[in-house]
């Protein structure tokens, strides 16, 4: 009979409101999943290292790299996510024409990225199947432009919402930031792809 | 406060049509109410588990006798395939952390969902797709390498069943980590501002816990998964040793994740066990941070221990010590769970009630099953019964008497929460009896099978070990037969037992402070956090904390 006294709640207004609010939940909702994410891309690091570990040549005969296209791409990529920044920092000024100029530059340059990697596959003159390194090459810059399409579509469904329900301001724009860091997460991919399959394959 | 505050906050909760129930049919649906996912996942967890179970009915039956008399060998070895991946993949994960997690931990941190209440739909949905295509391949004649799907073999038999095989593992797999981040975003941004983190349910703990070593584990294998779906359907050869690739690269993506699991499935249990003990045996959990802590301790180890499934997998002599070590350091953590469950109950007023019977059963087959994980987690002995029946008969204790036991003793406690009916106890002590003597009848033996070396997964073996083999066979009955009072009492009791109280168990956690079962937003105002969990015995003292309080 006591126990159910000391069960009782006690009744607070701050506590009822405070539920409400939780301004930061999708954001952190994000990283938790990026670290995830990044995870499964370790996965794929790792098998790939331990492949190479194991091989006399690397990358074998007739299959040696491009650096040309990939080195440009690189620098588009990694400079994407400079111009991304400054779309993040013109809403928070309340610029939404501005934020609308760096967000579609980088689609453009996302965009101008995975054509160069269409252009590559297309010219290497080897394929999936090859070898080893060949099936390293083609699935981990293949899974990571997936992620580069999609933050894509991230990008251009906030440019979308924007032009369409004139979405975001100064005080709400999380979803702004939320395609801000995905894209940051895929650059900062790419670069750890680029210095595993490119850089390394020179030593 | 004053009277007139508190009636405000009244008038605006009616408007959000409170009290309001689910219908039948709410269940069937794409609903984003945490409880509602929380049964539809303790539900379909639990028909895995009878199907699951009797392809386990089967294989025993034909391991009866030696020759391969009742099943074909492919049958057998895709029957062996899917009873080890249901049991896994689709009954115990599903239903401690999808089914309980979902339904409790809101209800434990004061919050009125989950925080992303449709991809906690979403994570479960992904769940039934998965079971079809597990069933499914069967048409195409099962996949048959085993649950830990090894390459080559995985290779080279039945290519579509066993492509269709890692599409439900991954799709589980999505699930798991989707419902890990609505997880941890919950219990550590949705927590009500007044519960202190040494005032959070021991079971909130054991979930973060479980939550993070998903989403660190599950990627993992994700990864190997798509290697292996490339090799057996794109031409690769990442674990083509005559190509360039390696075989145990496989192995070690595999048990990065699937060691991580044994964790996976048994933190949450560990945490059912810290609430339902100090309830029904009526004190406070003896050693409340060291509990806590210990969860979140096996959580990093156990990312550590993985190699010690591959100790004949031709590892270096260094490796095998450091992950030995490493293993046994697992027990440390594990241990000091163990020691204060004892010490809970000792001197505590135990009832013996359905949920105490399973918990306590769960204690005595977990120490079983846990000294003979530190005896196969030692390398020399591993190397002597390594894919002996010995290892199998560890893992159903640790498995079947650990976690399953841990359900049942979950189900029994929170039943009236979950249904607003109480179960019927003598129905309750039939199965615990009938399933307590099944287990140890039915995996005891296979340690002295292991030891006299009869290898596992085949449906032939020497007549040497038909004796033994007989008492399994005849204990596996006895466990089939212990789920039908199970069921017969869930199914009748939800419909017609008696009405529970809002508290039957007089437990001080917060999913006791809603009604049973409770309504559409748990609670009309937020509760405020008074006192600890299991601060039982305390009661004159918090009482006249909360009138100081309230004055």
């Amino acid at each position: 009979m006591q126990d159910s006294t000391l069960n009782a709640p006690e009744i607070s207004l701050s506590s009822a409101a405070s539920h409400e609010e939780h301004p930061d939940l999708r954001v952190f909702g994000l990283l938790t999943f990026l670290v995830s994410e990044s995870l499964m891309f370790g996965g794929f690091f790792a098998s790939y290292l331990v492949l190479r570990g194991a091989a006399a040549v690397w990358p074998p005969e007739g299959t040696e790299v491009e650096l040309l296209v990939p080195t440009i791409n690189t620098v588009i990529l990694v400079s994407s996510s400079f111009v991304i920044h400054l779309g993040d920092t013109a809403i928070k000024k309340n610029n939404v024409a501005g934020m609308r100029l760096w967000y579609g530059i980088t689609a453009l340059m996302g965009a101008i990225f995975l054509a160069g990697q269409a252009y590559e596959y297309l010219t290497l003159g080897y394929g999936l199947t090859t070898n080893v390194f060949a099936n390293c090459f083609y699935l981990m810059t293949g899974f990571h432009g997936l992620h580069v399409f999609i933050g894509l579509l991230l990008i251009l469904g906030v440019l979308w919402r924007s032009r369409r329900f004139g979405h975001y301001s100064a005080t709400k724009h999380t979803g702004i930031e939320m395609a801000e860091i995905y894209w940051h997460f895929v650059d900062i991919i790419w670069i750890i792809l680029f210095s595993l399959l490119y850089i390394l394959t020179l030593f | 406060m004053t009277q007139l505050e508190t009636s405000q906050i009244t008038t605006v909760v009616t408007e959000h049509e409170l009290h309001q129930r689910w219908k039948w049919y709410d269940y069937f649906t794409f609903n984003i109410d945490h409880k509602v996912i929380g049964i539809q996942y303790l539900v379909t967890a639990f028909v895995f588990y009878l199907i699951g179970g009797l392809m386990a009915m089967a294989i025993r039956i034909e391991l009866n006798t030696p020759d391969a008399d009742f099943l074909d060998p492919n049958l057998y070895n895709a029957f062996m395939t899917n009873h080890g991946t249901l049991m896994i993949f689709m009954w115990i994960v599903p239903a401690a952390i999808g089914g309980f997690g979902n339904f409790l931990v809101p209800l434990m941190v004061g919050a009125r969902d989950m925080a992303f209440p449709k991809l906690n739909a979403i994570a479960f949905w992904l769940n039934p797709p998965a079971g079809a295509l597990l069933l499914g391949s069967f048409f195409f004649g099962g996949s048959q390498s085993g649950w830990t799907a090894y390459p080559p073999l995985s290779l080279i038999t039945a290519n579509t069943a066993q492509t269709m095989w890692i599409l439900a593992i991954v799709l589980v797999g999505t699930s798991s980590i989707l419902g890990a981040l609505n997880f941890v975003v919950t219990i550590l941004k949705m927590k009500v501002p007044s519960m202190q983190w040494t005032q959070m349910p021991l079971f909130c703990w054991a979930i973060l816990a479980t939550s993070v070593l998903a989403l660190l584990s599950t990627p993992v294998l994700a990864a190997g998964l798509v290697l292996l779906l490339f090799d057996i359907n794109f031409g690769t050869s990442f674990f083509k040793p005559d190509a360039g690739g390696n075989v145990v690269l496989y192995q070690h993506l595999f048990w990065f994740y699937s060691h991580p699991a044994v964790y996976l499935m048994i933190l949450p249990i560990f945490g059912i066990m810290s609430e339902v003990i100090p309830v029904h045996a009526r004190k406070p959990i003896f050693g409340y941070k060291a509990i806590a802590y210990s969860s979140l301790a096996i959580c990093v180890i156990g990312l550590f221990v993985w190699v010690h499934h591959m100790f004949t997998s031709g590892t270096p002599p260094w490796m095998r010590m450091f992950f030995t070590i490493s293993t046994l350091i697992v027990a440390v953590p594990t241990g000091v769970k163990i020691f204060g469950w004892v010490a809970t109950l000792w001197g505590g007023k135990i009832r013996f009630t359905s949920a105490m019977l399973f918990a306590i059963g769960l204690l005595s087959m977990f120490v079983v099953g846990g000294l003979g994980g530190v005896t196969l987690g030692t390398a020399p002995f591993d190397l002597h019964v390594h894919d002996t029946y010995y290892v199998v008969g560890h893992f159903h204790y640790v498995l079947f008497g650990g976690s399953v036991f841990g359900i049942y003793a979950g189900i029994y406690h929170w039943f009236p929460k979950i249904t607003g009916r109480m179960m019927n106890e003598t129905w309750g002590r039939v199965h615990f009896a009938l399933t307590f003597v099944g287990t140890h009848l039915t995996f005891l033996p296979m340690h002295q099978l292991g030891l006299q070396g009869m290898p596992r997964r085949v449906a032939m073996y020497d007549p040497q070990f038909a004796g033994i083999n007989h008492i399994c066979t005849i204990g596996a009955i006895v466990l089939g037969i212990s789920v039908l009072p199970f069921f017969f009492n869930a199914i009748w009791s939800w419909l017609y037992g008696p009405k529970a109280a809002d508290n039957p168990w007089d437990a001080l956690t917060l999913e006791w402070t809603t009604s049973s079962p409770p309504a559409i937003e748990n609670w009309e105002v937020l509760p405020v956090v008074t006192h600890g969990p299991y601060d039982y015995g305390r009661t004159v003292e918090v009482n006249q904390t909360v009138q100081t309080a309230s004055i």
